[in-house]
């Protein structure tokens, strides 16, 4: 069930005292795990847990044709599914607007940052390129899945190895073990989201949070560069909350980009 | 598939626990999966069983608790099954022009009638007394073909105006409650709250400050978590001190 309203009265008097349910402050993260290398199969996997929400990421390669305005670079397609398993939200069949949002979101983040080297992953220009599959499951829903799948695309990304690719028969050889890592540029991009609730900005929210947020940013970051945005719910943001929420989102972007660092060595 | 299990206290509704050493036939409990044939000749199926072809058949996952005549499985989780007389608590769903959809949870939604509302009603604005989104506890009166039929007609039933829903599994619903409301009096009496249980697994705090209304919540999803631990009277007890520090 949706939170209820009278949640959100409770929720809002104590954040006006700068405080939260679950005794983090205002920007503060859950605890935040990253798991590399959890499919034996995938060219690349994580596992992200925030809290109780939790995410897993593959990462495919297959071979095919490149698009006609990018002849020598390679393709990306990020996919998002919201298991059944994960909230008594999700129904199977086909995907609803959350998911596709949540795709595309991710999708931009990587694009639009450059993280992936597209050139180097031409194959025979005009003919033969690289295709890199993200597909994104969540396995746990307790809100702030924008931020859990963006750490898991990066991750698993960062863990992903070329497969063998035999330009005679012109066929990939998955069992082949490869050394060949993606090329990805040096810096981190990340996908962040700050929540609004009335006059106050929050990050990392749990499910009953989310649930009552008025409006939400996501701003996809690499290295202090703000490459995509997106706008999420009903209630507006004015300029100086948005000035507000870049500097946040620029600043917690730098901690987690560490976190990341760390647990990918 | 079957699983053996130590489970030295009772089941359900207990809080307390029973002597180990005394029954230590019954402490032991088997984990039942849907399905299983649990019984077999001159027992009688109870909650939560089915007979198929003179076979006893378990259709809930849970434990599976017998005695010389009755055979029931005690529910270790899943949905709410409605039965009369229950009070749960839910959301407001939509107005019709006689009455109010609530959703309580489950697959199908429960109705209130203008008619089970002890208060006069104006029929041309039913938003006054409960609107889209409000939340009521309200007592079943009635399942049959059409749904779920719910009253307010009773003490303690109503719209709820402030306060916070938390929300259980309901299957820990009475672990919740305690052997004769014995845990669910202990935490308010701790806490200083008014608490209402929904069978349905929502539960509605109420109190003066919200950290005490916080703290019950914990105190209720700490015994949510730890329903098969035994003497969990005494873990709460412990919960609490601590809590306090």
């Amino acid at each position: 069930m949706i939170t209820p309203e009278i949640n959100k009265e409770r929720v809002m008097k104590y954040l006006q005292e700068g405080k939260r349910f679950d005794g983090r402050k205002l920007e503060e993260f859950r605890e935040l795990t990253i798991e590399t290398g959890i499919s034996k199969n995938a060219e690349g996997s994580a596992k992200v847990k925030l809290g109780n929400t939790e995410v897993y990421v593959g990462v495919k390669m297959a071979v095919g044709e490149p698009y006609p305005d990018s002849p020598d670079k390679g393709n990306l397609m990020v996919t998002a599914e919201f298991l059944p398993l994960s909230s008594d939200r999700f129904e199977s069949g086909p995907p609803q607007f959350p998911s596709i949002e949540l795709g595309r979101v991710t999708d931009r983040v990587l694009r639009e940052s450059h993280f992936i080297e597209f050139e180097k992953l031409c194959i025979k220009k005009g003919e033969k390129v690289w295709t890199v599959f993200v597909d994104i499951y969540t396995i746990n829903d307790d809100g702030n899945l924008l931020d859990a799948a963006g750490i898991g695309a990066v991750a698993a990304l960062k863990s992903a190895k070329i497969p063998f690719y035999d330009g005679k028969e012109g066929k990939i050889d998955y069992e082949k073990e490869s050394k060949e890592k993606l090329p990805l540029s040096k810096d981190i991009p990340l996908s962040l989201t700050a929540y609004k609730m009335g006059d106050k900005i929050i990050m990392d929210p749990t499910r009953e949070e989310e649930d009552i947020s008025d409006a939400r940013v996501t701003l996809g970051i690499k290295s202090g560069v703000v490459s995509s945005m997106q706008k999420g719910l009903n209630d507006k943001i004015n300029v100086e909350d948005l000035g507000k929420i870049f500097d946040l989102l620029e600043e917690k972007s730098k901690e987690i980009v560490l976190k990341i660092e760390k647990s990918l060595k | 598939m079957t699983e053996e299990r130590k489970n030295k206290d009772d089941g359900q509704a207990t809080g307390s626990p029973t002597s180990s050493k005394q029954s230590n036939d019954s402490s032991t409990r088997e984990i039942v999966i849907p399905g299983e044939v649990i019984g077999e000749g001159d027992l009688l199926p109870g909650e939560g069983t089915e007979k198929r072809d003179g076979k006893i058949v378990a259709v809930r996952y849970g434990l599976k608790e017998s005695d010389s005549k009755l055979i029931k499985v005690i529910p270790l989780s899943g949905v709410y099954q409605p039965r009369r007389g229950n009070i749960v608590i839910g959301k407001v769903e939509m107005l019709t022009f006689n009455g109010w959809v609530i959703d309580i949870g489950i697959g199908e939604n429960a109705f209130l009638s203008v008619a089970e509302v002890p208060r006069y009603v104006n029929k041309n604005d039913l938003g006054e007394v409960m609107d889209l989104g409000d939340m009521a506890v309200a007592k079943i009166w009635g399942i049959n073909a059409r749904g779920i039929d719910l009253s307010l007609k009773s003490r303690g039933l109503g719209k709820i105006e402030e306060g916070m829903i938390v929300e259980i599994n309901p299957s820990k619903v009475p672990r919740v409650i305690g052997k004769e409301g014995s845990m669910i009096s202990m935490i308010k009496e701790e806490t200083d709250c008014q608490i209402t249980v929904g069978h349905n697994g929502f539960v509605w705090i109420k109190g003066d400050e919200i950290e005490n209304e916080l703290l019950a919540k914990k105190a209720i999803e700490f015994i949510a978590r730890k329903s098969f631990v035994s003497g969990l009277t005494d873990e709460v007890k412990k919960f609490f001190e601590e809590e306090k520090k």
